[in-house]
């Protein structure tokens, strides 16, 4: 790991104007991913702020109906609220699908929406990959990609977004709100907040630099039948080959959303509205433009088992 | 195939084995390639270890699992992977269980930590270590510690409702069964494959 100064700092403004004001400065949260990354040395920030003391570990009601989620709110803890266990419960299952239970203690809203692609190359500082050093080529293009994306990747990068909450939070059209370094706030829909790739793998959010994340929004509950499901290679504590998050009202209309196939969490408006014509128009619709490979082709059919075994279980 | 012929396959094949491996290393031409100008920057921190106050200056660096077990001689807790990815290294941070080879030592200011030697001692042990003990629940003993911080945790997270992936209705009481026993505990990985009598373990301490 590459030697760092670092801070606490005290309020959402104050951080994001410590990070903006300094080269090389990262937030950060509960660590897990960041940690990880500078380990390896595929992160190598040279000042880190500490955002756990601004205070945003609270979980309020909004005018609306729905909440609003501070950022520093654990998965945990999130998880178990007990607004969000009975009114976003495909929230509560998606998260805790999730890594484990000491990761999920660790583990914030903000630093979970912003958790970095698991694509092996990546991990790997000897492979090429264009998104560690743009401009270096992606190990992945000719190597194993069972793990990596079918759809909304790009000529320089195959990879996909790795979390779980995140395609929760698609499905239920969460607003990322946030402060920059000169202290404007701003909100960005979920749908907006990740990127594609196109020909720039690095970039991977919305977000400028030093820009933070200090909560996130749930429009009011949606009602109807909430599940998530995840295929992983084991049946716990490990990332999924495909998830599927669903609501699913009694006269058969919802939304769905798919993790573990794309840059990002994977809803098709469009594609949604064929619920009711079943697993297999939606899918076909949602994924009209894929482009497997030979090794993740499987993930296209694997997503079209697990809508429909999804809406066998919404029927029952 | 000549001499030379088969040296350069060999060092071929070496290669491309270094190369599958390196996944979790750094690669050699960076390893330990610190700024040489500048000094690594060290900190103050203050902590609380199984009730004793420590006053230390680390390297920011320092991850809070190398603290206990190089800076406090604590080695109790376990370092397997230092990623994150099994368990070894869990302790209790203000009651919750984490993975300590996430995170630094300086994020740890005024918290305080539990770890296996904290729980218990040989001649009083935890109630868990003592069911530990009496269900055979390890075999080599290395990821113990730390299934045995995390079992604590768990029985106090069903306790305080925290649901979980196999948690059938997720608005009811949270029941300490087998199946949640088993998925609450996945990121503690066990290479002995301890795994059924650990749960065994954990209930006996659940029916109390
Ligand atoms: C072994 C293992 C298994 C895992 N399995 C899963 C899994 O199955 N599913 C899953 O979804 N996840 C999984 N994870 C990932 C885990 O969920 C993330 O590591 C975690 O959510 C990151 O949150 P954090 O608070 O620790 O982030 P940090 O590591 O602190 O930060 C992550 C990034 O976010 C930035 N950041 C943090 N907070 C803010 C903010 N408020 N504003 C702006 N930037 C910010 C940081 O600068 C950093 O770049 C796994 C992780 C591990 C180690
Ligand atoms: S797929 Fe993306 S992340 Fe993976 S090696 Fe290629 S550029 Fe890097
Ligand atoms: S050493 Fe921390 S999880 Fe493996
Ligand atoms: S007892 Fe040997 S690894 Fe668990």
């Amino acid at each position: 790991m590459r030697s760092f100064t670092y801070q606490r700092a005290e309020s959402a403004s104050q951080a994001a104007a410590a990070v903006a004001a300094t080269p090389g400065a990262k937030f950060i949260a509960g660590g897990t991913n960041l940690l990880d990354l500078m380990k390896l040395e595929i992160e190598t920030p040279t000042h880190l702020v500490d955002v756990q003391d601004t205070g945003l570990d609270r979980i309020e009601d909004t005018p609306e109906g729905g909440l609003r989620i501070g950022t520093l709110v654990s998965n945990t803890a999130l998880s178990a609220d007990q607004r969000v266990r009975r009114d976003y419960a495909v929230l509560t299952r998606a998260i805790q699908a999730g890594a484990s239970g000491q990761l999920r203690n660790k583990a914030t809203t903000g630093g979970n929406l912003l958790q970095r692609t698991r694509c092996p190359y990546f991990y790997d500082p000897n492979m090429p990959c264009n998104k560690r050093k743009p401009g270096d080529g992606c190990a992945a293009m000719k190597g194993y990609s069972r793990q990596l994306g079918v759809i909304g990747t790009s000529e320089s990068c195959i990879a996909t977004y790795p979390g779980d909450m995140a395609v929760a939070l698609r499905l239920l059209d969460a607003v990322v709100e946030t402060v920059k370094g000169d202290g404007t706030a701003r909100s960005i829909p979920i749908a907006d907040f990740h990127r594609l790739w196109g020909d720039h793998p690095e970039r991977e959010t919305a977000l400028e630099p030093g820009e933070m994340i200090t909560h996130v929004v749930l429009p009011k509950p949606l009602g109807g039948k909430h599940v998530y499901h995840k295929v992983r290679d084991r049946a716990s504590y490990a990332f999924a080959l495909v998830s599927v998050a669903a609501v699913i009202q009694p006269d058969g209309t919802g939304r769905v959303a798919f993790g573990g196939m794309a840059p990002k969490p994977w809803r098709v408006e469009e594609a949604e509205a064929l619920l009711p014509q079943g697993a297999s128009a939606v899918v076909k619709r949602a994924f009209a433009n894929a482009k497997p490979r030979s090794d993740n082709r499987f993930k296209l059919a694997l997503a079209e088992r697990t809508l429909a075994g999804i809406l066998a279980e919404a029927r029952s | 195939m000549d001499d030379r012929d088969l040296a350069v396959s060999r060092r071929g094949v070496l290669a491309a084995g270094a190369a599958s491996v390196a996944v979790s290393q750094v690669p050699l031409s960076r390893a330990g390639a610190a700024d040489s100008t500048a000094k690594p920057a060290q900190q103050a921190v203050r902590l609380s270890v199984n009730g004793k106050a420590h006053d230390l200056t680390l390297d920011t660096r320092t991850t809070l699992l190398d603290t206990l077990r190089e800076h406090l001689q604590l080695t109790g807790t376990k370092k397997g992977c230092d990623h994150g990815q099994c368990g070894a290294c869990t302790v209790l941070v203000n009651g919750q269980r984490i993975n300590s080879c996430l995170s630094l030592a300086v994020m740890h200011q005024g918290d305080e930590v539990t770890t296996v030697e904290g729980l218990g001692t040989p001649d009083k042990l935890h109630p868990m270590q003592h069911a530990f003990v009496e269900h055979d629940a390890y075999q080599c003993g290395y990821c113990t510690p730390g299934q045995i911080c995390s079992a604590v945790a768990v029985l106090d997270e069903i306790r305080k409702g925290v649901p979980s992936h196999v948690t059938s209705d997720l608005t009811g009481t949270m029941q300490p069964t087998n199946i949640e026993m088993r998925e609450r505990m996945s990121g503690n990985i066990c290479r002995c494959g301890a795994y059924s009598n650990i749960a065994e373990a954990m209930a006996q301490v659940a029916e109390g």
